[in-house]
């Protein structure tokens, strides 16, 4: 970074005044790095580093060991849950893939009017907790659901989607499929078309072309979309949890320190081993991806051709489609069938239909969605404020280790809420918050830090493409014209980057307000619960399901209307720059 | 590597994308083992044109012929027709090898003899020892060469160039003209050229066609399109055209050509009396210090050194005026501002009957 001569008539500071060895002279941008850097050591680094260490520790005498490891691998419940963790991440990523893979190629190569219509519905999974949808799955693919029911009467016979891990399987690979589909279809059209009519013109075409060329050139874009799937699968807490699969992982770490113990050491084992996954899978999937940025389309030139389809195949496609998306959505049509039905039981469909469930909801569950507004309006704007300024630091800055921030903040993809939540239960149980007269680990604040720590990194990445795409011109123009750098940022980057900021804080709202992971360890008391514990707690009796139910479709109503008012404003705030540029 | 020679016949072609018509009644014939160029501006529709023989783009009306049989209407796989792409279209996910062996694998061919044909096709564009490198570790001009032997390993019937220089700096883009000259008339394949660069299509092309607005303007040698263009857009096109407008006028023989401000130049007898436009050359311009029997007065308005001549934009007869002088050592330039008068060759002229 240059920098111009101080003006003279500045005011010295306290660092001018203390001995240079001290206190090193630091630029403001660069001071404002080491408090996030500080803010991220703290809440995450050090917690994650802490239950990495009780790991290896005996619990008595604190020497150094692995014998805990050795004590979870004798179990055979500790080895079942590991290997039934990982058995449900694989095959929840080859069930995503089955249910995308469709959907990315029709909305990509053809010209398909049903496209909008992928577009919108396959990413309304996301904004479901996965938790949430289950119940509804059990009411609907069940031993006992509309499906089964009606298989035994019509053809005498049962398919267990929701007996044990199926039901996991399921659930999960229904509610993570859109990161395929997303990072997928971002690759099918990034490809270049000539790279496709090259293989034409020498020979290759239908599936041969598809398999040879087409499909590894969207690879990069597929095995992010399985690898973010795998690991969230794999980290998932909640879902198992509701549909009462307890032999896996997260599941058995939760158990054993809510029920043994903080002191207990295998909630710590199977820690390390979950956040050992997660980086193992992370780095998988950098390897693939390793040199590959196939990202082909040149200047002027389209991605892939678009085919018109015939009459046959476009009603094929439209049945592939609407079955796809009636399977998808069917959490969410369950879930509303749930949240108006008097009793729903060994009945396709519930017995009587009332508003009762949401009066109840209601009167219950006030203080839920308070607490939720709060926290994650908290988690977001801090995430939003933390990420454009790494995202600054690391794109426009020179400063030394700027590409830390990035790399810490990233780290808490790594990082299931699980092991977040033990890793502050351990650390903070001793802090004592003053004027509140709590440790923080039972403070709520700590839930809000929890959840912006979880969301950073999908805030920083909205950031950073934000940032991106602000032509380094318009800065120094500004700058030249005699903004300082804060200015600068404040009245010319800030307002540039908005549409993006906007969307990560939506994005980053949105999903921590649905997060049970890292809560569900940290609500000390009912009064603190968010709303994603407010449904669990509903969802935990057969006569709360409901009105769990009913506050499953508000906490959708309220993730969706915020994704709409976003998409409003960065329209509007489009429409108005390119007004500006005409 | 041996080609049977084909030769392209194109008859009465159309193509538009929607409503917009983008190539209007396309007739050409190309003979086996020329090198042919597509010349024009960008929207021409050479490109389309091109791509059409290919396969790719809207369906046009019309025959496309290659070596007598018609292929408009076979899908681009069927048509054995070669084409480098303009982004050199490598697959980065597969070595220079695995890119150069598809087509032949796509055609069956058994693996001993993909393996010879591809270190052939690569030892003739020079690359023998880039066979295992990945695309992305190659130069712009090795992408180039790897392309152009992916295209000709499947000895295809024809080939076709869709600019293939324009990606490369232009030190390398004079010597890979000649190399890919060289290579065509090694392999004695027929060949098409699209460029926009007339310089590319003069230095390589056996003849070329000029299109505009999707109409194929005039074809011929690059000598036949600079020294007789039919039409004042192939004059422009094809080199600097000084054009006056102005009728010429016959009179007990003798023909003169007089301009819109009234000025008067005397021609070769072939005029043919009416409006007309007369296409100068700026070589075919003298200046002199004098004026004579029917020179145009003039003012200097500008002068570059281009080395071996000296540009000078004159303004006379109502226009501004490219001249071109030889360059001698020592010479005194003329400074603008300077009166002169022009001296025109008219017998090298082109006159353009103005059509209405």
């Amino acid at each position: 970074m240059t920098q111009g001569p101080q003006p003279s008539g500045r005011p010295m500071s306290l660092a001018d005044r203390l001995p240079a060895f001290l206190f090193p002279r630091l630029s403001p941008i660069a001071l404002v790095g080491l408090f996030i850097a500080l803010i991220l050591v703290g809440f995450l680094i050090y917690p994650v580093l802490q239950v990495i260490a009780v790991a290896f520790q005996n619990p008595v005498t604190g020497a150094l060991t692995l014998e805990n490891f050795g004590d979870f691998f004798n179990s055979s419940l500790f080895r079942q849950s590991f290997f039934n963790s990982f058995y449900v991440s694989a095959l929840s990523v080859i069930v995503a893939t089955v249910i995308a893979l469709p959907l990315a190629y029709i909305t990509t190569r053809f010209n398909f009017s049903g496209s909008i219509l992928i577009q919108s519905l396959g990413f309304i999974p996301l904004i479901m907790p996965p938790f949430v949808g289950a119940v509804a799955m059990q009411l609907i693919f069940g031993r006992n659901g509309t499906i089964n029911l009606l298989l035994r009467d019509h053809f005498g016979i049962t398919i267990p989607f929701m007996e044990g891990l199926n039901g996991v399987i399921l659930v999960q690979s229904i509610h993570y499929f859109p990161f395929i589909l997303i990072n997928l279809s971002a690759s099918l059209r990034n490809i270049d078309r000539s790279m496709e009519e090259a293989a034409q013109n020498l020979g290759a075409h239908g599936l041969r072309l598809f398999r040879r060329i087409v499909f590894p050139l969207a690879t990069p874009g597929y095995v992010a979309g399985a690898a973010l799937v795998f690991i969230k699968v794999f980290d998932d807490l909640g879902t198992p949890l509701l549909l009462n699969v307890n032999n896996m992982l997260a599941p058995q770490a939760y158990l054993r320190i809510t029920s043994v113990g903080l002191n207990d050491p295998m909630g710590y084992v199977i820690s390390v081993i979950l956040v050992a996954f997660s980086i193992l899978s992370l780095w998988a999937s950098f390897l693939v991806m390793r040199g590959k940025d196939y990202a082909t389309v040149q200047k002027g030139g389209g991605g892939l051709a678009k085919r018109d389809l015939a009459l046959r195949e476009k009603i094929l496609a439209y049945g592939v489609v609407l079955f796809i998306l009636l399977i998808v959505l069917s959490p969410h049509i369950g879930l509303l069938l749930l949240s108006f039905g008097t009793i729903w039981s060994f009945a396709p469909l519930p017995d009587g239909y009332t508003l009762a469930n949401y009066v109840r909801m209601w009167e219950g569950s006030q203080q839920y969605v308070m607490n939720t507004l709060l926290y994650a309006g908290i988690a977001a704007t801090l995430d939003v404020i933390i990420g454009t300024a790494i995202a600054y630091i690391v794109l426009r800055t020179g400063i030394a280790g700027r590409k830390w921030l990035d790399y810490m903040a990233t780290a808490a993809l790594a990082v299931p809420g699980v092991v977040l939540g033990i890793g502050y239960l351990r650390t903070f149980q001793n802090v004592d918050v003053p004027l509140v007269g709590k440790p923080l680990a039972s403070w709520w604040v700590i839930i809000a830090i929890a959840l912006m720590i979880r969301r950073l990194p999908y805030a920083l990445r909205a950031c950073m493409a934000a940032l991106q795409q602000v032509s380094l011109a318009l800065e120094e123009a500004a700058e030249s014209l005699g903004a300082g750098k804060f200015r600068t940022i404040r009245r010319i980057v800030v307002p540039l980057m908005a549409g993006g900021i906007l969307a990560g804080f939506v994005t980053s709202f949105a999903t921590a307000a649905v997060e049970l992971s890292a809560t569900i360890m940290l609500v000390s008391n009912d009064r603190d619960s968010p709303l994603a514990y407010g449904i669990y707690l509903f969802m935990q009796t057969p006569s709360g399901r409901g009105a769990g139910a009913a506050l499953g479709v508000l906490a959708v109503v309220i993730v969706a209307l915020g994704t709409v008012l976003s998409q409003i404003i960065i329209e509007r705030d489009k429409k108005l720059r390119t007004a500006g540029r005409a | 590597m041996k080609t049977e020679m084909a030769g392209i016949e194109i008859r009465d072609l159309h193509l538009s994308f929607g409503e917009t018509r983008v190539l209007t009644g396309i007739n050409l014939s190309i003979k086996p083992g020329e090198f042919f160029a597509f010349l024009g501006p960008s929207g021409s529709g050479k490109s389309t044109l091109l791509r059409a023989i290919a396969g790719f783009g809207p369906q046009p009306r019309g025959e496309i012929l290659i070596g007598g049989r018609d292929i408009a209407t076979l899908p681009p796989w069927k048509r054995d027709v070669g084409m480098v792409f303009q982004s050199y279209a490598l697959w980065p996910h597969m070595s220079v090898r695995d890119n150069v062996a598809f087509g032949l694998e796509e055609r069956k061919v058994p693996r001993a003899e993909i393996r010879t044909r591809v270190d052939e096709a690569l030892a003739l564009v020079g690359l023998s020892h880039l066979a295992d490198r990945m695309p992305n570790q190659l130069s712009g001009g090795q992408q180039q060469r790897i392309a152009l032997a992916r295209t000709v390993v499947i000895e295809p019937k024809v080939l076709l160039l869709d600019e293939p220089l324009s990606n490369l700096d232009a030190s390398l883009r004079v010597q890979m003209r000649r190399e890919l000259l060289a290579l065509q008339r090694k392999l004695g394949l027929t060949t098409i050229f699209v460029t926009h660069d007339q310089e590319e299509a003069n230095t390589t092309s056996d003849r070329m066609a000029v299109l505009d607005g999707g109409v194929i303007q005039q074809i011929g040698t690059p000598q036949e399109l600079y020294d007789r263009p039919v039409n004042l857009f192939v004059a422009r096109f094809l080199g600097t055209a000084n054009i006056l407008e102005g009728r010429v006028e016959v009179e007990a023989g003798a023909a003169r050509f007089r301009t819109a401000t009234g000025d008067v130049l005397s021609l070769p007898v072939e005029g043919r009396a009416g409006p007309t436009s007369i296409v100068l050359r700026p070589q075919n311009i003298r200046i002199e210090e004098q004026a004579g029997a029917g020179t145009l007065p003039g003012e200097v308005l500008h002068r570059e050194f281009l080395g071996s001549q000296v540009r000078y934009l004159v303004r006379a007869a109502g226009t501004e005026i490219v001249v071109d002088q030889s360059h001698r050592a020592g010479e005194i330039w003329l400074d603008p501002g300077a009166r002169v008068h022009l001296a025109a060759n008219t017998r090298d002229a082109v006159l353009i009957a103005q059509e209405g």
